[in-house]
């Protein structure tokens, strides 16, 4: 009783104490100026955003017009299922698409494993510190490497000094070396975007952190994780300098039927009839469709990605 | 009175430090069995931190140091030999905002379990029922345990986080502020049941509302500053603190 009566008298002498506030100062009205100025700015500024935007969305169909209009007449069945004739100016292009198939499956078969698994590990285990920080310098300048650099060190290492000579898996190897850094850079955002609520509440039930990483914090970052390999995956099939020292030939009209075969590929074979080609113009309409036959090869390989992914995400929310 | 209470918990000279920052200075209180401990105090008073101790949840942050002792049934939890993994089962914790899993209803409550090694179908199923039970959820879900979690209301995802953390036999309950996100008719249900489940179990409660702390609590720790300023019955406490501190605290003159 003490109490309430000793806080309500409290409480009075506060009241009074602000209604004598008050008169001590004015507030004046201010004089707000026109609002036809602010929406300009943004109606602006928003117009610039929109013409960026949608140039870039040119940029793709201008791409993709210039190449179908040039390379369309090139694509028959015979080219798709044939390989090249009379010195590469006639038939198809079947051993470039099996050999950018191999190599793309291959690089994503060897980088995908690592790289996520370098991922959970500087995300989820490693105590931060001078060895984490090198590591992680290593993996940020390897993706500024040019893939020219790539295509040397594959020469260099796999195809000379590891004796695998000029092969799929040469090539697969030094492409994956290359996706590295993007698959190891997108899992580790994934793992990073999976809320800490998650861990603590698996590891406070008594989970391990293996079986916390395993059960919770992958399945909840595999989307992401999945968007990170087909970034990987992708930038890796359009690669022509990786792959032109250390898996693909000028000319094989053989389907490869060993990971130690050389072969032909797409990029590269695009680079042959544009630069060096027996008839450079009288082969643009192949060029052309070679590049489609590409675009649609990796446009194929990240769809199939991308419904797998919202299949995923679907399943989760 | 006090002498039939048998100490489930407690903590002795317990100092905590995030690197150079004393957090916790010398605790040492006592957590009765089938009795709720409320932690009161105002915010970055060390309540949390005190809570996180209990199941080792702190040894997850990198730079952080314990000193003294934190006793469950006389063991000290903080012994080298002790398995963290082991203790968390034996203490559940139920956390401030509701944290299900991206799974289903059922694999929420059954997870727990599967990290545990039980495997059985039968032991899993009966379980989970049970616990979703004992959390009072399950006539809200009965019918949809095989849909995601995530479709729930806030108060029912806490609800079934009280169910998954119920559901590996814990002896405590740690529940960090349980029902701060919440309206107040869920804030209501996670009262009642906090009152129903102290029956089975021993329950420690951080909270930043008195008159939660004084409508669950047997026990209530008033926490400033990184100290424990005061710690009794909860009717004492709130109608007659030994302390001006205390009772600046819970007539709410500051805080």
């Amino acid at each position: 009783m003490n109490n309430s009566n000793a806080s309500n008298g409290d409480s009075k002498q506060e009241d009074s104490h602000s209604t004598k506030a008050i008169p001590d100062y004015k507030v004046e009205r201010l004089d707000f100026p026109d609002n036809q100025v602010k929406k300009m700015v943004q109606s602006v500024v928003f117009g610039i955003f929109r013409f960026s935007a949608t140039l870039n969305g040119f940029a793709l169909l201008i791409v993709v017009y210039f190449m179908v209009s040039n390379g369309l007449s090139a694509i028959t069945w015979e080219f798709l299922t044939q390989p090249p004739t009379d010195a590469m100016t006639k038939g198809g292009i079947l051993p470039c698409i099996v050999g950018t198939f191999c190599l793309s499956l291959g690089a994503i078969l060897i980088a995908f494993p690592i790289g996520v698994a370098s991922a959970i590990y500087l995300n989820e285990y490693a105590r931060p510190g001078r060895t984490i920080r090198i590591i992680r310098l290593g993996i940020n300048n390897l993706a500024g490497v040019p893939s020219v650099v790539f295509g040397l060190f594959g020469l260099a290492f796999f195809v000379v000094w590891m004796k695998m000579g000029v092969s799929i898996l040469a090539g697969a190897l030094t492409l994956a070396a290359m996706s590295l850094p993007v698959i190891i850079g997108s899992t580790e955002e994934a793992l990073r975007a999976v809320p800490d609520t998650y861990r603590e509440a698996s590891l406070g039930i008594g989970a391990t952190k293996w079986q916390t990483i395993y059960r919770v914090v992958l399945p909840a970052a595999l989307p992401g994780i999945l968007t990170g390999g087909i970034l990987g995956i992708s930038r890796a099939a359009g690669e022509t300098a990786p792959i032109m020292f250390t898996a693909a030939v000028f000319y094989t009209p053989y389907l490869p039927s060993s990971p130690f075969d050389e072969i032909m590929a797409l990029p590269y074979h695009i680079y042959v009839l544009a630069t060096a080609g027996t008839e450079i113009e009288a082969t643009r309409h192949l060029q052309y469709g070679t590049a489609i036959v590409l675009i649609a090869l990796v446009l194929g390989m990240n769809l199939a990605a991308i419904i797998y992914r919202a299949k995923l995400r679907k399943k989760m929310s | 009175m006090s002498n039939d209470k048998i100490i489930k918990m407690s903590s002795k000279q317990l100092n905590f430090f995030y690197g150079s920052f004393h957090a916790l200075h010398d605790i040492s209180l006592e957590m009765y069995k089938n009795q709720v401990t409320a932690l009161i105090g105002p915010s970055g008073c060390g309540k949390s931190t005190f809570l996180r101790c209990l199941n080792r949840m702190n040894d997850l942050i990198p730079i952080s140091r314990v000193e003294g002792q934190i006793l469950l049934d006389n063991d000290d939890i903080y012994e080298p030999r002790v398995d963290v993994v082991l203790l968390r089962r034996r203490i559940g914790m139920v956390f401030q905002k509701p944290n299900p899993f991206p799974k289903t209803i059922f694999e929420n409550v059954a997870y727990g379990m599967r990290v545990n090694g039980i495997k059985d179908k039968a032991v899993i199923s009966n379980r989970v029922e049970s616990s979703l039970k004992q959390s009072a959820l399950w006539d809200e879900v009965k019918d949809r345990l095989h849909d995601t979690a995530l479709g729930l209301s806030g108060g029912q995802q806490q609800r079934l986080c009280i169910a998954r953390a119920l559901a590996v036999d814990p002896e405590v309950l740690l529940m960090d502020e349980p029902a701060s996100a919440l309206d107040p008719i869920a804030t209501q249900k996670i009262e009642e049941l906090i009152r129903q489940l102290k029956e089975s179990f021993t329950i420690v409660i951080v909270t930043h509302n008195m008159q939660q702390a004084a409508r669950v609590s047997d026990m209530t720790a008033f926490f400033y500053m990184g100290k424990l300023i005061e710690f009794n019955q909860t009717d004492t406490l709130f109608t007659r603190p030994e302390l001006k501190q205390t009772e600046d605290y819970i007539t709410g003159r500051f805080g």
